[in-house]
């Protein structure tokens, strides 16, 4: 199982790096193209804004790479503001063109509650679903975000949070996957969820 | 619903925690990583790490700590005490920390946290307040570990704080802190309605209806050492009560 998580610069990877580890999985860290193209699995990780992923994307060349091999059916994986850049557009200070793997924008939270949305909030699954296996009743999992995908009630919205509103926690649409929580902070749920990916993986390949 | 928190806090004393006893499936009680995992699979929903060592040479030993739970732990964490610079934000953040806590070098320049927050994101800037309730019905803040009154009230600082880019404030009540007699409710209360960010309440943890309380005022996590380091109270039994009681809990199905 060869798992390349992007490295554009964008957030700290060790924390992603250590989850593969603890599954017995020595991810590499990397934007060397035969890299990726080798992986059967690529992460797209992320934290910050929106402007500096989709910017760093840009410079290091990476965006005809990723649509060559999300077209090529590679499984690929997006996290917390890697998630975000899986969609169309993004109206996180601005509007920015997103890589447009899954269909829906991303925006502002309209709500009374505290943002960033941050802390353990439960997921309510949407679909039947193979992330599903093994998980307790209720999968809490770790937030910080203050932007998220509408809308909520489309296809690809397999797993939503309840903050005011349902706030779409998981994304997938074939081969493409977002988690918008950090499954890498998320405990024995986190664990599991990554647990059930590589099975997957593993599986389809 | 988003789960209220409960956060153990532990103190490190040159790579070491500082208090603690015996825990039954735990051998080294004092290691750092050892009983931060301990309360992770306890369900505790994030750790707090301070560094009181007193030496700055030493801190190369803190920051292996700090590499060694990132591996290991699979929660978020907080690391706080000596942080005065931009750099020692750096430094934690890049071996694993989520967020950095901030305290008495804020207070002697409040820029840093603008400057921390544009730089690495509110989300993981944590405003510390050690506070210490007047004669007048206010509350103010000491600095250098609660020696010295700055004459700054402490809840137009938290305002201040959060207006430069905090994105959490983490109150410490010094009037209840070691008396295991209750969270300060009265500023609690007043920090949880007047504030829009997360606070997280420190000091004064005795019994589990103390969590309960504080709870109640509105707040989003409750700081808790000696009660969970001296085994007085079992995190998942202190779950399992406060779900009961219709505060929502993570990993606390009954």
């Amino acid at each position: 199982m060869k798992i390349a998580v992007i490295d554009y610069e964008v957030g700290n990877l060790a924390n992603v790096y250590h989850a593969w580890k603890r599954l017995g999985i020595e991810a590499v860290i990397t934007r060397d193209a035969s890299v990726i193209r080798d992986a059967d699995l690529i992460e797209l990780p992320g934290v910050g804004a929106v402007r500096d992923a989709i910017g760093n994307l840009e410079k290091f060349d990476l965006i005809p790479l990723l649509e060559e091999q999300v077209k090529a059916g590679k499984f690929f994986m997006g996290v917390c503001l890697g998630m975000q850049l899986l969609f169309e557009q993004s109206f996180e200070g601005g509007t920015y063109k997103g890589l447009g793997f899954l269909p829906g924008d991303i925006v502002p939270f309209h709500t009374k509650l505290k943002v960033p949305h941050m802390g353990w909030n439960a997921l309510e699954f949407r679909q039947d679903h193979w992330l599903k296996k093994n998980l307790p009743k209720e999968p809490y999992v770790y937030f910080v975000h203050s932007y998220h995908k509408a809308p909520a009630a489309t296809p690809d919205v397999i797993a939503t949070a309840d903050y005011g509103e349902p706030v779409p926690a998981i994304c997938g649409l074939n081969n493409v996957l977002g988690f918008q929580f950090h499954p890498e902070k998320s405990g024995r749920v986190g664990q599991q969820l990554l647990k059930n990916v590589v099975d997957y993986v593993k599986q389809e390949g | 619903m988003l789960a209220k928190r409960i956060v153990p806090c532990l103190d490190v004393r040159n790579g070491r925690v500082v208090k603690g006893k015996q825990f039954k499936h735990l051998q080294d009680v004092d290691d750092p990583v050892s009983l931060g995992k301990f309360y992770s699979d306890q369900l505790a929903d994030e750790l707090v790490f301070y560094d009181i060592t007193a030496t700055h040479e030493k801190r190369h030993i803190f920051l292996d700590v700090v590499r060694a739970v990132a591996e290991t732990i699979t929660i978020p964490f907080t690391i706080g005490g000596g942080i005065a610079s931009i750099d020692d934000f750096h430094q934690v953040l890049r071996a694993g920390a989520d967020k950095v806590s901030v305290n008495s070098a804020a207070v002697r320049r409040p820029e840093l946290i603008r400057e921390a927050a544009q730089r690495f994101g509110s989300q993981c800037v944590v405003l510390s307040i050690d506070a210490k309730r007047d004669n007048h019905g206010s509350w103010q803040v000491y600095v250098e570990g609660g020696r010295k009154n700055t004459g700054i009230d402490a809840m137009a600082w938290a305002k201040q704080g959060v207006a430069l880019g905090a994105g959490e404030i983490c109150m410490n009540s010094m009037d209840a802190d070691g008396e295991k007699a209750g969270f300060d409710l009265d500023l609690n209360r007043r920090l949880a309605s007047e504030l829009p960010v997360p606070i997280i309440a420190s000091g004064g943890a005795g019994t589990m209806q103390d969590f309960k309380d504080v709870f109640d005022t509105g707040v989003d996590a409750a700081l808790a050492a000696s009660v969970f380091h001296f085994g007085q109270i079992d995190i998942p039994d202190l779950k399992v009560y406060l779900q009961e009681q219709g505060i929502p809990m993570r990993g606390a199905e009954v």
